[in-house]
């Protein structure tokens, strides 16, 4: 008698759950999203951040702010000058004041005026990385952001599988695959899907830092690209398996926030984590060894030249063997929950071998 | 023919399933009659594999049904359910593969199934957009698309209008002259009665009559008899042994060796009818339960 077979089973899940979420709008709306984020946060700064402060001057002060980086203006006496400074036109009004100048603003010291008055002195760096701090801090931004919506994406297997319990489809579909082949299914199909995106994104993250004029740091991002995107990869199906247990706990939609709250944990947590502490080498050394952080402080550190590759190689074994751990424990649970309805399933009893 | 072979289930302290066994005989259609809770869905789910027996053995073809040797099975459960944003076309294909069938022959058949319920309009559409009856002749195409070897539909028409039962029992009749045993279940009897070819009545977990519908009339008949004469039939009371059970004029319906009443009758005059009263299955079903 014919039968799909387990990997033809799971192929054809995989391929509906695909071709699902790729007709839904919100899969191309968080999609565009991403994208356009990610273009804004690297390219925004560089647009936004190269006007000159507009500043207001008076008399022989004038020539003190000429060749400056200031956007001057000329204005007759003092108090006209402070009349633009409260007025908000100015940031700050330059004034003659006995022999030299002053500076007058609202009530902040303005720092980025003052700088360009003062003659600073000469900086060495003992310690001169190629990266920068600024450079990290945007790496570090954007490796936890796509983390962060992949991870959060991985909702839609949640969302799939309540839809089968809610609509009872389930029934059919057990009695004519194994479990397994559902499970393996969903988490294979959204992570082609992610693998699609993550594919693109890094085709458009180059293109992204060139018009940013940010090309030399693509040298030093490309290397950091590559680890990223299996710690990606593999932290996604991590995530998946979870999202799969959440959404077979539940029977109803409306129920679905109760169980996936243990999830954005997982997901958020670490994003926060590496937000707060990537300043800190040992904090983040740690980080990039546990699994759940894994995926965005190892790839920062690799950024940052603080890791050698046999610690990214190490961590990734790390996280293969935990996603084998919790492919195995989410699958025993999906199964023992699936074909529970009503009241949401407590861990133990979808734990418990069937009756 | 799939044999069910004492079946017992419990949820907790409370015993749904008490000893089942039954038949579904190969080209036959089955009814399987009972109250609400008493236990006919928990059996179909048993057969089916989805829910676990607490003992008891399904068999097919007289070997246990396991996960490997289960046959095909056609199945509609009792909550109907399909991808609601899926459409009717892609979803029955789908599922058809799903079952290991191959591509082409299950868009074969899904085209044929859609072309007999009247469906090849809809065939486009996402299954939400659907009426509801359309949506169950939908959901039987879905228990039906990968050619099973076994049918086992749970109130298969229930919330279907009359014509729309007739488009789905056909689809069903035919399927059944192929050979197939189809177990369907039911608490619209008047359906059951005129289509099923075999029954099986379960209450309180426990199958309380069993066999081909007209076996099980003729086991329920009784001495149960109608009478019509020309004049007011009372006087059958007076018959020994005769009770009568209703009295309407010249007709009555009584409990009584027939022969003696007959004669009394035709000893006072014309006799317009004489006929043993069958039990309907409604009757037999509130009888047994």
């Amino acid at each position: 008698m014919a039968r799909a077979s387990f990997s033809q089973a799971t192929w054809l899940v995989a391929e509906r759950e695909m071709k699902t979420l790729v007709t839904t709008k919100g899969f191309w709306i968080g999609f565009a999203f991403t994208i356009v984020g990610l273009f804004a946060l690297t390219v925004l700064p560089t647009v936004f951040g190269g006007d000159d402060p507009k500043v207001a001057a008076v008399g022989s002060a004038v020539q003190v702010v000429q060749g400056k980086e200031l956007d001057v203006r000329e204005v007759g006496t003092v108090e006209e000058a402070a009349d633009l400074v409260r007025a908000d036109e100015v940031e700050a009004a330059i004034v003659p004041d006995g022999g030299g100048i002053k500076v007058l603003a609202l009530n902040d010291a303005p720092s980025d005026v003052v700088s360009q008055l003062v003659q600073a002195p000469p900086v060495e760096l003992l310690d001169a990385s190629a990266v920068n701090s600024g450079q990290r801090f945007v790496t570090v931004l954007v490796f936890g952001l796509v983390f962060l919506m992949f991870g959060m994406g991985g909702a839609a297997i949640a969302q799939s599988t309540v839809t089968e319990k809610q609509t009872r489809i389930v029934e059919i579909l057990v009695s004519t695959v194994p479990v397994r082949a559902l499970l393996a299914g969903k988490i294979l199909g959204h992570t082609i899907l992610t693998l699609g995106q993550v594919v693109v994104l890094a085709l458009a993250a180059p293109i992204a830092l060139r018009v940013a004029g940010l090309g030399e740091l693509l040298g030093v991002v490309a290397p950091a690209l590559g680890w990223f995107i299996p710690f990606l990869m593999l932290g996604f199906v991590l995530i998946s398996s979870m999202w799969a247990v959440a959404g077979a706990l539940v029977s109803r939609q409306e129920d679905l926030g109760s169980t996936m709250g243990l999830v954005m944990i997982a997901v958020m947590g670490p994003y926060f984590g590496v937000q707060f502490f990537f300043e800190n080498p040992v904090v983040l050394k740690w980080m990039s060894f546990v699994p759940f952080t894994a995926g965005v402080a190892m790839p920062v550190r690799l950024f940052a030249q603080q890791a050698q590759p046999w610690e990214a190689i190490l961590s990734l074994g790390v996280l293969a063997a935990t996603v084998v751990t919790i492919l195995l424990v989410a699958s025993r649970l999906y199964t023992g929950s699936l074909l529970q309805t009503g009241a949401r399933v407590k861990l133990s009893k979808a734990w418990a071998p069937a009756e | 023919m799939l044999t069910v072979r004492g079946i017992s289930r419990s949820f907790g302290d409370h015993k749904v399933l008490d000893e089942v066994s039954f038949d579904v005989r190969p080209g036959r259609m089955t009814g399987f009659l009972g109250a609400n809770g008493s236990g006919k869905t928990t059996t179909m789910r048993i057969v089916l594999g989805v829910l676990a027996a607490h003992g008891g053995t399904v068999s097919w073809q007289g070997q246990e049904v396991t996960a490997q040797t289960r046959p095909d099975f056609g199945y509609m459960p009792e909550e109907r359910g399909l991808y609601p944003k899926m459409k009717v076309r892609d979803q029955i294909t789908w599922l058809a593969r799903l079952h290991g069938v191959d591509r082409e022959t299950a868009q074969r058949n899904t085209d044929a199934l859609l072309h007999d319920l009247e469906l090849t309009e809809r065939a486009g559409d996402r299954l939400e957009e659907l009426s509801l009856g359309n949506q169950q002749r939908v959901q039987i195409a879905a228990a039906l698309v990968h050619e099973p070897a076994v049918l086992i539909l749970d109130e298969p028409f229930s919330g279907l209008d009359p014509l729309a039962v007739e488009t789905v029992l056909d689809v069903l009749r035919k399927r059944a002259a192929g050979g197939v045993p189809v177990l369907f279940s039911s608490h619209q009897l008047a359906i059951v009665e005129r289509l099923c070819d075999d029954v099986v009545i379960i209450s309180k977990g426990r199958v309380v009559a069993n066999g081909s519908r007209e076996e099980l009339r003729a086991r329920h008949a009784g001495s149960r008899y109608e009478i019509v004469v020309a004049e007011d039939a009372g006087w059958v009371r007076d018959v020994p042994g005769a009770r009568i059970l209703e009295l309407d004029g010249p007709r009555a319906v009584f409990e009584a060796e027939p022969q003696q009443v007959l004669r009394a009758a035709l000893d006072r005059g014309e006799v317009r009818s004489f006929t043993p009263v069958v039990p309907t299955l409604d009757e037999i079903f509130r009888e047994v339960i």
